[in-house]
This record gives structure tokens, C-alpha cells and sequence, in this order.
């Protein structure tokens, strides 16, 4: 089988040619350090500079709000760890939800070791969390508020602006983890009431091992990579050049062509997902409609396990991702499902498929084609459809 | 995590699916909860294992293990059938990554309960078996 049709943006995304290329110079010619005083070094500055101001653009940010890291799991983990160190005089309590990314949510229980007290926000059934329920939890210990823009499994969009303007009004920091969102939602910083913010170059065209934490202006926060003098003094290490290059001219594309990609992603996610569900004994898992991210699409078929569908896809050609625990590694499945309300033998029969810039209606077409025959054959091999079957039959 | 070209061999054409109509011993383990049930169907004729059919609800290795034990026995006596280790299922699929050896262990005590309901509808004294000490017995026990 020749075929390759990739259905997992959200784990990573290919970088862009016209990025790459703009990054190429920066691995043989420009490849002076940055804190060096020679001429070579002020080529590398200067491209420093501009990718900087290119990302700080993209989410309305100034360029000195804006620090280069290893990427979002780095930017998660400064966030969260700086603030607390910073002002831990000031309270130990942290408020989160139970659908964050492993980065925040271990970073998390990290603290929780550590004398910090974390509240977990449940969501609904379709993965939102309530404003009334942060309202709640809200202490005069709490000092910061982390909760992920976009949910990366179930695509569900939180509302990042009354999670802003809450915290705002009760003086509390507000972080969000929005590796899913930049570069594919409108994203601002100034209108939403953002403290804090993580983003990742490789989900959107970017290159990976790239992100960035936004800290906006007089906001202390301590380091969480001690050294030289890099990044204003906040993130030590030598500038990665060629992929600070490349994370500004990957969100400058992203920010250009989000309104008429967004419109093809949410026509082609809506076709993708209207025809999955066509199949018997399926359900769509996070929100329809404008407040799930444009390209994804993620749903349960009951009676099978995740793996054994990405397997038989995969054969078929289809590379694409799965909450069940046989594809985390751990004997449970994914928190997000568990989270939503699904029990465990639903949600360990979950695919999520995402799609990106390069997918087509033609591959759309194809995997509508193919997963309901997967879904059949192995419905065919499982004891529990037997059981469905014939209690149908009674 | 890779498969062997064997696991995926018995994943993508597996042997032996099916349901054994009035079957002599069936035997089923597992929960949906833990996303993986296997069920196993034996025929017997003269104390030897003439046929044997599975249904399994689980992830790719659950489905080759099912695949492979099954025909592995298939032919054998009922006695030999139950020496059946779930190393030899392993060893038979060119290995499973650590994290999957309890597919293997569903395998093998799938067929230790198919036999002992064989016996025990036949009149015959049921086999005294030791559960393995898997994590998938501690979840199974919660």
C-alpha cells in the first residue's frame, strides 16, 4: 500500500517548505552566536529580532513579552513553575482543569509534592469548563489559574476571554496552554486578559524543538533554565536560530491564511465527521460548531479498541491517533474521554483524526471509504459486538 | 513500540476467528473495562483438540495472541493444550513489547477456563490452575 494520508496535525505538523527554506541560511552561513560581537553575530541577532516580533504579532503581544524555549512543554513548565516560585509568598494554590496536556497537568502534581495545593476544574460533557466552577474555586491563597485554550484531543475551545476578564477583575495571574490554538484561532493576548501563554512551532508548519512563553509586561516570574544571559536574562542557552527563523515565518503564514484555511478545514472536519457517524453505535466526542478547532474530528466506535483501528489504518495507509490505553502506554484511557463522562470500555474505542493544510477532499473521501470497513472487521472479530447482536436479535 | 513482522502477521490476517457452534469448552477472560476481552471456543473429539475459534475485544496484540495460541493447540490433546504457556505464545510471535506480555497471559488462561469447562461438562475433574500474577489481575480484582 502506497497510499499516505496523514490525519494527525494535532500531534505535529510538517514544516512548510517556505519555512524551511528561510531557515536554511541559518544552519551554514549565519550561524554566528548571537551574544558574540562580530559581524556574523549581528546577522543572527538581527534574525532573533525579527522572529520575535513576528510571533509577538500574531497574538498581539509586544516583542519583549515574548521568550524563546525548547518548546511548549518547556513554555508550560516555566509558566507554571515560575509563577509559583515567584509568589509563593503570596499563596500556594493553583487552579487547573482536568483535561490540560500531561506538560501542565505533571507539572502540576509536581508542585502538589511540593506543598502547592492544585484544583482540578471538571468540564462538561463536551470538555468546557464553567466560569461559574473557577469563580468557586478561587481563594485568597490562589495565585494562578491555568487552563488550556484548546483542547488538543477534542478540539473543544475554551472561554478563554471570561476565564481572562475573571481573573483580571480578582487579581489573579492567568496562564493558558495554547500550543493547540496559535496559528489556527485568533488568538489576543491585550483582548483576552492573558498573564501567560505557551506556544509550540510544530503544530503550526513550524519546525519542531521551537516555542515560546508570552509574559506580559511587570509580571515577576522566575527562571527555569539557569546559564548565560540569553532571552533578556529569563531563558538561558544558546538561541536556537534557525528555528526562532522558522517559528516566526511559520506563524506569519498561519496568521495570513487562517480565515480560508479554517474555512476548508471546518468544511472538510464536518464532512469527515458527518460520515463517521453514519456508522452504527459511534459518537462524536467535544463540541460541534465554532467552538471546536477547525481540523478535528475525534469519535468512539463502541465494541473495539482504539489500537487495533489505528493498526488496520495504518495498513490501509492512514496514519492517525487514539485515546485508548493501549496507545498511552498506561492500562487506563485517555483522561479527556474519562473526563467527558465516557466509561472505559467506550472511550478505549476512540480515533481522533485531524486534519491540516495539505488535506484534501479526495483523502476525506478515502477514509470515509475505509474506517467503516475497518470498524466492520474488527466489529466482526469482537465478543462484545456478538453480545449486541444477538441481544438485538431477542 | 514496534510489533514483530509475526504479531502483525496474526493481527492483519488472523487465524481462527469465529464462534464454534455447540462448542465442547468455552472459555472467556478479560473486561471491557480494561479494553480487552478474549473468548475461545474449543471442539474436542477423543481428548484432542480438533478445533478451536476465537472472538477478542482488544488492541493488535490481544488479537495476534488469540490467533497464535489458538493455533497452537488446535490438534494437540487436551492435555498438551494445557501446558500451553503464555511465554510460548510470546516466543511464537518473535516476542511482544513488555507492556503487552499480558496478551499473551489472557491467551493462556483463556484456554486453561475453555478446557476446564470441556472437562467439567464432560464429568471430568476440573484442573486446579494458578492465576498469573499480572497487572492485569490486580485491575480485574478492583
Amino acid at each position: 500500500m502506497n497510499k499516505s494520508i496523514y490525519m494527525d496535525h494535532a500531534a505535529t505538523t510538517y514544516t512548510k517548505k517556505e519555512v524551511m527554506e528561510e531557515m536554511l541560511p541559518y544552519f551554514t552561513t549565519y550561524f554566528g552566536n548571537p551574544s558574540s560581537i562580530y559581524t556574523l553575530a549581528r546577522e543572527t541577532k538581527k534574525a532573533i529580532d525579527i522572529g520575535r516580533d513576528k510571533v509577538a504579532k500574531a497574538i498581539n503581544a509586544d516583542s519583549n513579552e515574548i521568550f524563546f524555549t525548547g518548546g511548549g512543554s518547556e513554555a508550560d513548565n516555566w509558566a507554571i513553575k515560575g509563577i509559583a516560585s515567584a509568589y509563593k509568598k503570596k499563596g500556594n494554590h493553583i487552579i487547573t482543569t482536568v483535561i490540560e496536556h500531561h506538560a501542565v497537568l505533571h507539572t502540576c502534581e509536581y508542585l502538589a509534592k511540593n506543598g502547592f495545593d492544585i484544583t482540578y476544574l471538571p468540564v462538561d460533557e463536551y470538555g468546557f469548563i464553567s466560569i461559574k466552577d473557577l469563580e468557586n474555586a478561587i481563594t485568597d491563597k490562589t495565585i494562578l489559574v491555568s487552563v488550556m485554550f484548546a483542547n488538543n484531543e477534542i478540539g473543544t475551545i475554551e472561554p478563554i476571554k471570561e476565564i481572562g476578564a475573571l481573573c483580571r477583575s480578582k487579581k489573579i495571574l492567568f496562564h493558558t496552554d495554547a500550543v493547540q490554538a496559535v496559528g489556527h484561532i485568533p488568538v489576543d493576548v491585550k483582548e483576552m486578559n492573558i498573564d501567560l501563554l505557551s506556544l509550540a512551532g510544530h503544530k503550526f508548519y513550524g519546525p519542531k524543538g521551537i516555542g515560546a512563553l508570552y509574559v506580559k509586561k511587570g509580571i515577576k516570574i522566575d527562571n527555569l533554565i539557569h546559564g548565560g544571559g540569553q532571552e533578556r536574562n529569563r531563558r538561558a542557552g544558546t538561541e536556537n536560530v534557525a528555528g526562532i527563523v522558522g517559528i516566526g515565518k511559520a506563524i506569519e503564514l498561519a496568521t495570513q491564511n487562517m480565515e480560508a484555511s479554517n474555512k476548508k478545514l471546518v468544511y472538510l472536519r464536518d464532512k469527515l465527521m458527518n460520515g463517521l457517524l453514519k456508522v452504527p453505535n459511534t459518537r462524536l466526542n467535544g463540541p460541534i460548531g465554532e467552538k471546536r478547532l477547525p481540523g478535528n474530528s475525534n469519535i468512539c466506535f463502541r465494541f473495539i479498541e482504539g489500537e487495533s483501528i489505528l493498526l488496520m489504518l495504518d495498513a490501509k495507509g492512514i496514519a492517525a491517533s487514539s485515546g485508548s490505553a493501549c496507545t498511552s502506554g498506561s492500562l487506563d484511557p485517555s483522561h479527556v474521554l474519562l473526563a467527558i463522562g465516557l466509561p472505559h470500555e467506550i472511550a478505549h474505542g476512540s480515533l481522533r483524526l485531524t486534519l491540516g493544510d495539505a488535506t484534501t477532499e479526495e483523502e476525506v473521501d478515502y477514509v470515509l471509504d475505509t474506517v467503516p470497513k475497518v470498524i466492520q472487521r474488527l466489529r466482526d472479530m469482537s465478543p462484545l459486538w456478538d453480545d449486541y447482536i444477538k441481544k438485538g436479535e431477542k | 513500540m514496534i510489533y514483530s513482522e509475526k504479531v502483525m502477521d496474526h493481527f492483519t490476517n488472523p487465524r481462527n476467528v469465529g464462534e464454534i457452534p455447540n462448542a465442547d469448552g468455552i472459555g472467556e477472560v478479560g473486561n471491557a473495562k480494561c479494553g480487552d476481552i478474549m473468548k475461545v471456543y474449543l471442539k474436542v473429539e477423543d481428548n484432542i483438540v480438533v478445533d478451536a475459534k476465537f472472538k477478542t475485544f482488544g488492541c493488535g496484540s490481544a488479537i495476534a495472541s488469540s490467533s497464535m495460541a489458538t493455533e497452537l493447540i488446535k490438534g494437540k490433546s487436551v492435555d498438551d493444550a494445557w501446558t500451553l504457556t503464555n511465554k510460548a505464545v510470546a516466543e511464537a510471535l518473535d516476542g511482544l513489547p513488555a507492556i503487552k506480555m499480558h496478551c499473551s497471559v489472557l491467551a493462556e488462561e483463556a484456554i486453561h477456563i475453555a478446557i476446564n469447562d470441556y472437562r467439567s461438562k464432560a464429568g471430568l475433574e476440573v484442573w486446579d490452575y494458578k492465576e498469573h500474577d499480572d497487572i492485569h489481575g490486580e485491575v480485574h480484582e478492583e
